[in-house]
């Protein structure tokens, strides 16, 4: 076993014979079973991303070429479904929602990083506990807290208000960034910080030469979550806005018309809320995973 | 050696002062989240023991139990309990059954591997309402949907033309959900699956364990923190479904799961004590499934480090 000495060929499961053969095609199993995996992967790729592509294909048809049984697939394009969303002034919420999602993603990275660096880097005494306490809350649903917050907005006259917004999704990501840094500083090499501190480096210093070459990652992946999530949210933009700060999921709500044809402008406008984060996650596929598992898998 | 002298010479203001100075950075997101959270969950127990309807402010009253009675008898709230447990329950397993089979599928190295990640990653960017509008109208929709369509398409004229959602309401939200969180499965699988020790698998492979064995004794244990991890996030994020069950059916045809309920309860019918009575149930609900499945994950780790 020992005797090889060969270079570690990541994903390669093959048998020593096989790997003089090249490097892009070695493969342990018959070519024919190969092959039928290869297809069954394209085939189900392809049938998870159809909706889609329909949705896309459904959105640049005219209102009367979108809605036929059997669905004319090759009728003439058309921007029919763009030009009446655009019509509709779809840039208040869409704006809304920039702000809502950049503001409150900046605020829960400005309260995530301290915290996390008291759990970690120099933790408190019963960090674990807390670290939990802050996941427990993401298991306390929305709804059980959402009548005392209208409430209170009611009382404080922050109804329609969408900075009463951006503290509600603040609320809602930060234990999410927190357990994502907290496990991106755990990383940090004890050895680094002691060298660091011996040779009389201050705390900015450390932050930025020791440390932030490692958490780097996690605040673009914490970032981005927040940013996701925040962008989607509906059930509290339903509740607590109305006309001025209402988002761009509410807007879309109130899109399906009950009269009419409607098809091509929903998926339209679909496909148009949805574009930010479609650009965001396929930029940084890696760190959706980071993200979505709070740091657990990197 | 510098903190440990400085503990060791200085009196205990010192030390106090050094434990503040810890939790410092700690108490501003601290505080936070307990008010955001906390307090108004406490608020939502006082309400919940109140007589108080909106749209009758003058007989806002204590009301001892009987929001809670009323939550219990009511059959809306139990059908609401029913749906989203079976709602949940569904998703999950079958988003994560998915996820695992099309992970191991992406596992290997074949031509265009990268395309198709990105192809299954694609339905987890939609924004869920869009998503939920796409799945009801533009694929569902008995009359000019895309399945109804492909159907015609095949059939011809004569075709079955199902109505979709009203034949299996709670099935076409489920499919639709399932659609939107298999690619998170996958994507936590498929991390799980890069981060097998592949020399220790070859070594099995070159002493004769077949494909299956390796599968069920290496790969799925190896797996099996993974899955514990995925199955509860996504439980989490699933439990709190609103977005398609208020899109799709807005709660009709016996879909109303609990967040769905107690939007209605308290938006519509604007009956504040009942919807916290509800919403503190589905709180003790969530904390003792939460519990289990936080023990198992623990239990579980504590025997992966023995």
């Amino acid at each position: 076993m020992s005797t090889t000495t060969r270079p570690q060929a990541p994903g390669s499961s093959a048998t020593p014979g096989d790997r003089l053969a090249g490097r892009t095609f070695t493969h342990q199993k018959p070519p024919r079973s190969h092959m039928l995996l290869t297809v069954l992967a394209w085939v189900v790729g392809l049938l998870f991303v159809l909706p889609v592509l329909w949705m896309v294909l459904t959105s640049f048809h005219s209102e009367t070429d979108a809605a036929t049984n059997p669905p004319s697939v090759f009728a003439p394009l058309s921007l029919e479904g763009y030009q009446t969303f655009f019509e509709a002034n779809p840039w208040p919420p869409l704006l809304n929602s920039l702000t809502a999602a950049v503001l409150s993603t900046t605020l829960v990275l400005v309260l995530a990083f301290p915290a996390a660096y008291a759990l970690s880097i120099r933790p408190v005494k019963a960090w674990t506990d807390v670290l939990f306490f802050f996941l427990s809350t993401k298991m306390l649903p929305v709804v059980a807290g959402i009548l005392p917050l209208y409430l209170f907005a009611q009382k404080a006259h922050l109804l329609d208000n969408i900075w009463w917004l951006i503290v509600l999704y603040t609320s809602m990501n930060l234990p999410i960034a927190i357990w994502m840094l907290r496990s991106f500083l755990a990383e940090v090499p004890v050895e680094m910080l002691e060298a660091a501190q011996v040779d009389g480096a201050g705390l900015a210093r450390t932050l930025k030469d020791v440390i932030a070459p490692v958490v780097m990652p996690g605040i673009a992946s914490a970032a981005l979550i927040c940013f996701i999530f925040s962008w989607n949210e509906l059930l509290l933009a339903r509740v607590l806005t109305s006309t001025v700060a209402a988002t761009a999921p509410v807007f879309l709500t109130g899109f399906v018309t009950s009269q009419g044809l409607f098809l091509a402008k929903v998926c339209a406008a679909s496909l148009v809320v949805s574009l930010p984060v479609l650009v965001a996650g396929f930029a940084a596929q890696d760190k959706l995973v980071q993200g979505l598992s709070m740091g657990a898998v990197k | 050696m510098a903190t440990a002298s400085a503990t060791g010479s200085n009196g205990a203001a010192m030390r106090k002062a050094g434990d503040w100075a810890r939790r410092a950075p700690l108490l501003p997101a601290l505080i936070f989240v307990i008010a955001m959270t906390q307090l108004p969950f406490v608020a939502t127990v006082v309400i919940s023991f109140m007589n108080w309807n909106a749209y009758y402010p003058d007989e806002r009253g204590f009301a001892g139990f009987d929001n809670y009675v009323s939550t219990f008898t009511d059959t809306n709230a139990r059908s609401a309990v029913i749906v989203t447990i079976v709602l949940t329950t569904s998703v999950v397993l079958l988003s994560l059954l998915l996820g695992l089979g099309i992970a191991l599928l992406l596992d290997r190295k074949f031509r265009g591997r990268s395309a198709v990640r990105t192809m299954m990653i694609t339905p987890f960017l939609i924004v869920p309402v869009a998503a939920a509008l796409l799945w009801k109208h533009a694929l569902y929709n008995p009359e000019y949907g895309l399945f109804n369509g492909i159907l015609t398409w095949i059939f011809g004229e004569g075709a079955p033309q199902p109505d979709w959602i009203s034949d299996n309401p709670l099935l076409a939200i489920i499919v639709a959900i399932v659609w939107q969180w298999t690619p998170f499965m996958m994507l936590i699988l498929l991390a799980g699956l890069q981060s097998r020790p592949l020399d220790v698998i070859e070594a099995a492979r070159i002493d004769g364990a077949s494909t299956w064995q390796i599968f069920t004794h290496m790969t799925l244990p190896h797996l099996r923190q993974y899955i514990e991890l995925a199955g509860l996030l996504g439980a989490i994020y699933v439990v709190q479904n609103f977005d398609h069950v208020f899109t799709i059916t807005s709660g009709g045809l016996g879909t109303a799961n609990l967040p769905y309920y107690i939007y209605q309860t308290f938006y519509t019918a604007q009956d504040y004590g009942r919807a916290s009575a509800a919403g503190v149930v589905v709180v003790i609900g969530t904390i003792i499934i939460a519990t289990a499945a936080l023990r198992t994950a623990f239990s579980l780790f504590k025997e992966e480090s023995r």
